[in-house]
């Protein structure tokens, strides 16, 4: 501590580390929350249902995306990530899944929401197996933080299936 | 600075940083507001800095007169004897 230099130095590394500190606990303390975010999907319509020249099936829908996920958010939640997936089984896989949309939710006000919409993404199976299909539609979502661990999970929603015939 | 201020110095350094530390964790927690914690944590480090960091008089109380080179020439150093390696004893 004999010059400027050497106590500036000093503080500096020792308040970096506080620092470091300070956000692996601001981490920890997302442990404390226990959230509970609940969600529907409600497909609206199926708009096409086709077999496209390379021979895969594709489908387009129309959903109601309807979802609460207020409860997620804590002092260190910077956005949450969430997206729709269609997953179901086919001879070839025993898991597919097609991520439908997503949205980045910015603030815990934004978290409540409702949209009509169709599906972002292309909804293509690797093959021609949609025909009658049962699929379940999960909602994902990642809670990003400020610092430290990322969340993330998911609510699975089973029961839908699509049509026998193209249409 | 004089030794007793380095000391100072140094152990105040500290102290501030922990205790702003904990303050702007304790609020920015109960507030939700990651913002507040490091707002009050970075205006500690700067109070801190200017606390601590430049050669303040009153770091300096116990003041050490160093000799003046001349007057240290007057009193050379003590020469150590080569000591034998049988006497454990150093002749000063």
């Amino acid at each position: 501590m004999h010059s400027f230099g050497y106590r500036a130095n000093a503080l500096l590394t020792f308040s970096v580390t506080i620092l470091a500190l300070m956000c692996a606990m601001a981490s920890l303390s997302d442990n404390l929350n226990s959230p509970s975010p609940t969600s529907q999907i409600q497909i609206l319509n199926i708009n096409w249902f086709q077999k496209q020249p390379h021979g895969n099936d594709e489908v387009s829908l129309t959903m109601n995306i309807t979802a609460d996920l207020q409860s997620l958010f804590t002092w260190n939640t910077k956005q949450v990530f969430v997206f729709v997936a269609a997953e179901y089984e086919t001879p070839k896989n025993s898991l597919n899944q097609v991520s439908l949309w997503d949205a980045i939710i910015p603030t815990k006000e934004h978290a409540n929401f409702w949209i009509q919409t169709a599906n972002k993404y292309r909804f293509v199976d690797q093959g021609s197996n949609l025909r009658g299909k049962e699929f379940n539609l999960t909602l994902h979502w990642h809670v990003m933080p400020k610092t430290g661990k990322m969340f993330a999970d998911k609510i699975v929603m089973s029961g839908y299936r699509l049509p026998e015939e193209y249409r | 600075m004089d030794w007793q201020g380095q000391k100072i110095a140094e152990q105040l350094m500290q102290i501030m940083l922990i205790v702003f530390a904990v303050v702007a964790f304790s609020v920015g927690y109960v507030m939700g507001s990651f913002q507040m914690m490091i707002q009050i944590y970075a205006g500690g480090v700067v109070l801190t800095t200017l606390v601590t960091v430049p050669n303040w008089p009153w770091f300096n109380r116990y003041f050490l007169q160093w000799l003046d080179p001349s007057e240290a020439e007057k009193h050379p150093k003590p020469q150590i004897q080569p000591v034998n390696s049988k006497k454990k004893s150093v002749k000063k």
